[in-house]
């Protein structure tokens, strides 16, 4: 093997890898965030809804779940606006794709939580003359929040390793930086050296956190 | 729309191919490594069980896209003459077995260990007591869950795209070089994509439902 690692260069850059990590936790915050309002509102919207609401809701669903998400993210930056005749920025553009790709997940997310209610808050909810609304408000959403904890947690990691796919619309996230350090200086075994445990160290702590979060809030049953 | 989707059809067969074709590489692979991995975590002593365990953890904790490149990048630095495909494909499997390897691990310590024993008490060897007691039992926990990580795989074929594979996602991107009408070459794309992954997530939700029925 006649290669000699020089992590100087590395090092030289190393503030793009760092501010790219911190972008890439921020895509994928407020791509969770906008997905969790796409995935709430719709999995509350077909409970209970007519056939066309449930069809239309499980087409999305389906679509997304099923085409790749670098596909949807050329679909969404190239193709709407050629069509649409606007334009958004990149980074915009990504979290959009991140925040309906998160949302068809969500979905079944919430909507398994919704059915995992017991029924007895639900009948004691009602026994204290909750109207449906004020019954959902109070009673469905905050039990079901504590349900679905574990599945937003890992939802929120896998959104955070696919905003890797940023990169390919040059919004300047981790792999960003890592591929600009490497066409500009040719260091590329180095570079994903420190980028890759990047990766791993800040998934495996937020997994980590995740997990103590769930703790506090998990329903304890006696 | 539709004119420019007929037009540009034509140019998306030879990408279409190479996307099957490295699908269907990587689940093979995936799957008989998957296998293998997931007995070595359950019955394997520690010198197996802790560095699959290790590989397994380090490869699902990274995004595909960076394995991809750093597999891509750096198979070649080893003196290693490896194809361009191979090296991709190299990936993606890996990726894959890691995956798999869960699946498989799971399916098979969801058998209770009783089933092992019973076989150990009547004069099975280890080969026999795997593939008369074990994966039989295991088969229909393993199915469902192992059909989804076919369809990412083809999923994530697409990302092959990122290191010059002309799959169906870069013979996408090629024609709208040409044609400069992206959507309907996009629409028609996710389309392709859709059928074949709609198909086997069809395949997984029938299996699940025909298995439903056994009862521990």
């Amino acid at each position: 093997m006649q290669y000699h690692l020089n992590f100087n260069l590395v090092w030289k850059y190393f503030d793009r890898l760092s501010w790219g990590l911190v972008l890439s936790l921020e895509l994928a915050a407020v791509g969770i965030a906008i997905g969790i309002v796409i995935g709430l509102g719709l999995a509350v919207l077909s409970h209970g809804a007519g056939r066309i609401v449930r069809t239309l809701v499980a087409a999305y669903v389906e679509f997304i779940r099923n085409v790749p998400l670098l596909l949807l993210v050329y679909l969404v930056f190239y193709g709407i606006p050629s069509v649409g005749g606007f334009a958004y920025d990149a980074t915009t553009s990504f979290v959009m794709t991140l925040a309906v790709y998160a949302g068809a997940y969500l979905v079944e997310v919430f909507r398994a939580g919704l059915d995992a209610i017991p029924k007895g808050l639900i009948d004691a909810g009602r026994a204290i003359g909750l109207t449906p609304a004020q019954l959902v408000l109070h009673v469905r959403i905050p039990t079901m929040i504590r349900i679905v904890l574990p599945s937003l947690g890992n939802a929120f990691i896998s959104l955070f390793k696919d905003t890797s796919l940023a990169t390919v619309l040059a919004v300047p996230e981790l792999t960003y930086g890592a591929n600009w350090i490497y066409t500009n200086t040719f260091r590329i075994v180095e570079v994903y050296a420190v980028v890759a445990p990047m990766y791993l160290v800040t998934g495996y702590v937020l997994l980590f956190a995740l997990r103590q979060l769930e703790r506090r809030f998990a329903i304890r049953r006696r | 729309m539709i004119d420019v989707m007929l037009k540009g059809l034509p140019f998306l067969w030879q990408g279409l191919l190479v996307t099957l074709q490295a699908s269907a590489i990587v689940v093979v692979v995936a799957l008989i490594a998957g296998i293998v991995f997931g007995v070595g975590l359950s019955y394997g002593p520690r010198w197996v069980a802790w560095p699959i365990r290790l590989l397994s953890d380090f490869v699902r904790g990274l995004p595909l896209l960076v394995l991809i490149f750093s597999i891509f990048y750096m198979l070649p630095l080893t003196g290693w003459q490896i194809s361009n495909f191979a090296s991709a494909i190299a990936a993606l499997a890996v990726f894959e077995t890691a995956h798999v390897s869960e699946v498989a691990r799971g399916a098979i310590q969801s058998i209770h260990p009783g089933q092992n024993e019973a076989g150990k008490s009547i004069g099975l060897t280890f080969a026999q007591r795997m593939i008369y007691v074990i994966f039989p039992q295991a088969l229909r926990r393993f199915l469902p869950p192992w059909i989804n990580t076919v369809v990412d795989t083809v999923k994530g074929s697409s990302l092959l795209a990122l290191v010059g594979i002309v799959d169906l996602m870069l013979s996408i991107q090629q024609v709208i070089g040409r044609t400069f009408k992206p959507m309907p070459m996009y629409v028609l794309g996710a389309v392709m994509y859709f059928v074949i992954n709609y198909t086997l997530s069809q395949v997984s939700r029938r299996l699940e439902a025909r298995f439903a029925y056994v009862r521990e």
